[in-house]
């Protein structure tokens, strides 16, 4: 175990909870639900995948033990989070949830009317 | 308006299979770390719940055309069923016995009965999980 390993393990960790942390600030700066989903389905993932990896390295390497599940956690997060996020945004959307005011272009705006007019 | 579920449908057909897979590894693993048949059950219905989520109860029970009463009353059979093996070998109520066996792939494995009693509850836990929830998704 040398200590270039335990300098990486410890830069995970603190890369992860950094961008966690970065995470709880855009929800609370941020000026609508749009742009606090981004802040929140993307810094958050990779926090959280930082910090697993950092988990992981130091129970492989520390303990010699390979925990798969952590592995998997990882591939897991990566995939679902962000589609979590798709979901949550395309719902409020649909729901008529406004943009925030100074939004310059909205392209999904004309899809009803569009859709009526080809159909 | 239109909508298409593409994405969540996509990752769903990934996601559940890898749900199901931890499911089957934490009711193995109960015996020694944490896990059994109570979470691991848990876990598959939450895997078959996505499922409908993603997709419509049509066509999940198209996929898996089980009858979800049915597997309650296998497991609760099971369950009783290991408890009045024991009858049989002049010994108490759910007397439980191992040993170890050399299998042919897997190497020298211990073998318990209360995995069998494991599996009742696992079948009983995703049963009822999956009566409650059909049949309120049914009723309108």
């Amino acid at each position: 175990m040398t200590e270039i390993i335990r300098f990486i393990i410890g830069f995970l960790l603190i890369a992860g909870s950094f961008l966690t942390l970065v995470t709880a600030f855009g929800l609370i700066r941020l000026p609508d639900v749009y742009t606090r989903n981004h802040a929140a389905s993307k810094s958050a993932t990779l926090g959280v995948m930082c910090i697993l990896l950092g988990t992981f390295l130091f129970f492989f390497l520390e303990e010699g033990h390979f925990n798969s599940r952590l592995i998997l956690g990882i591939i897991f997060i990566f995939i679902t989070a962000p589609v979590a996020g798709h979901l949550i945004s395309r719902a409020t959307y649909n729901s008529g949830v406004s943009l925030w005011e100074k939004s310059v272009r909205d392209d999904l705006k004309d899809k009803q009317k569009y859709e009526e007019k080809n159909m | 308006m239109r909508t298409n579920d593409v994405i969540l449908q996509t990752v769903t057909t990934i996601v559940s299979f890898m749900i199901i897979l931890f499911s089957v590894q934490l009711f193995f693993a109960g015996h020694y770390h944490p896990g059994g048949g109570f979470i691991g059950g848990l876990m598959t219905s939450g895997a078959l719940v996505l499922l409908l989520l993603a997709f419509d109860i049509k066509t999940v029970s198209k996929i898996l055309p089980v009858d979800y009463k049915l597997l309650i009353a296998i497991g609760l059979l099971l369950a009783v069923g290991t408890g009045a093996g024991a009858l049989l070998f002049d010994v108490p109520f759910l007397t439980h016995a191992y040993n170890y066996f050399n299998l042919p792939l897997l190497g020298k494995t211990s073998l318990h009965t209360a995995v069998i009693f494991d599996t009742g509850v696992y079948l009983v836990v995703i049963g009822v999980t999956m009566t409650i929830i059909q049949t309120i998704g049914v009723s309108e």
